[in-house]
């Protein structure tokens, strides 16, 4: 029986797309049986992001309204043939879709897959119910600010009402040059604050804007956001790993080598 | 206090947390304005029974204190009750 893992956070934009990307990525390359699937109908991004958006042909209201079976709508990834994505309806809103749908669905695609990945919307309305709808777990992705931290504690609040049991937190795009010098919260600050298990922090870092460019995410590979999300992943699959460093010797060797990259 | 402690408090980290720490006391006790108005209100009626307070004066809010068991900071209520006289007993 598969894990349904919901990535939500409440405040748009702080990366809760590209860390489902990444994540989802990541457990495949761990040889994983993994389908993402994008609950945010209307804003349809997951597939640009995972660079497939050129394959669609059936999407989550699609399979919902049984206009196709969920087979025909999954795509295969490019990379691993054990990711798969469900993408959403670009053309439709949050309401051709409802959470009890969500939860029948969900509980067909855990019958096949060990992972299954719902990417939430920002906001607290009916496209984040429907996301959480058939989650077991989630993942909370904040960024070390303020307003992000605050809508992060509103969606953990709103998480344990809805009786999902087991929520770890990511911060994402976390500048451990700007939090040695104070001017940022540290992930163990936001930690405290929000008082939940983290299970990553992951560094502001260029490559990800070029990953998400290419359509191909960066897990696993030497940059530091890269190894951020496999430990994540890794951490997912119940492995103990340490938190990376973000600063000093690894950032800049990591630094030196993407430079070296583009050059070749 | 250090003087690294003085520069500590100055940074905008530490200013988000604490600012952080305070507006989700509120959030998360789910307390709306009418409602602490309301508290006030009443406050104000049973303490006038005792003493001649300054309602005007008068400050309450949600807020976090180091709680006297082992259990970190916890959340209370904060009451600021100016008094103006004590009331001299009657007869």
């Amino acid at each position: 029986m598969g894990e349904v893992i919901v990535i939500t956070s409440g405040k748009g934009g702080v990366g809760k797309t590209t860390t489902t990307a990444n994540v989802g990525t990541g457990l495949a390359k761990l040889g994983k049986k993994v389908v993402l699937i994008d609950t945010d109908i209307g804003l349809r991004n997951l597939d640009v992001v995972m660079g497939l958006e050129n394959r669609i042909v059936y999407n989550l209201v699609d399979v919902v309204e049984g206009n196709c079976r969920i087979k025909q709508a999954l795509i295969k990834d490019k990379r691993y043939p054990n990711l798969y994505l469900l993408p959403s309806a670009q053309t439709r809103d949050k309401t051709a879709v409802n959470p009890e749908q969500m939860k029948k669905l969900a509980d067909e695609l855990r019958e096949e897959f060990d992972y299954i990945l719902m990417d939430c919307p920002a906001g607290i309305e009916q496209g984040f119910k429907n996301a959480i709808a058939g989650a077991d777990s989630a993942l909370v992705v904040t960024t070390p600010e303020v307003s992000a931290v605050r809508d992060a504690d509103r969606i953990i609040g709103l998480l344990e009402a809805n009786e999902i049991k087991s929520t770890h937190l990511i911060v994402n795009r976390l500048r451990s040059d700007m939090v040695k010098r104070g001017d940022m919260m540290s992930s163990d600050d936001v930690v405290e604050i929000l008082a939940v298990d983290l299970i990553g922090v992951v560094p502001d870092d260029e490559n990800i804007v070029v990953s998400t460019n290419q359509g191909e995410p960066l897990v696993g590979n030497d940059s530091l956001a890269g190894q951020a999300y496999m430990n994540i992943c890794r951490r997912v699959i119940g492995e103990q790993v340490p938190l990376l460093d973000l600063s000093g010797k690894s950032g800049l060797l990591a630094k030196l080598a993407s430079i070296f990259k583009k050059n070749n | 206090m250090g003087l690294a402690e003085f520069f500590k408090k100055k940074s905008s980290g530490n200013v988000a947390k604490d600012r952080l720490k305070l507006v989700l006391v509120s959030d998360r006790a789910n307390c709306s304005p009418e409602i602490m108005e309301q508290i006030k209100n009443d406050i104000i009626n049973v303490i006038s029974k005792y003493v001649e307070i300054d309602a005007e004066g008068l400050d309450i809010k949600i807020t976090q204190t180091e709680s006297e068991g082992n259990n970190g900071t916890v959340p209370a209520l904060y009451a600021n009750i100016p008094i103006k006289d004590l009331k001299t007993p009657k007869k």
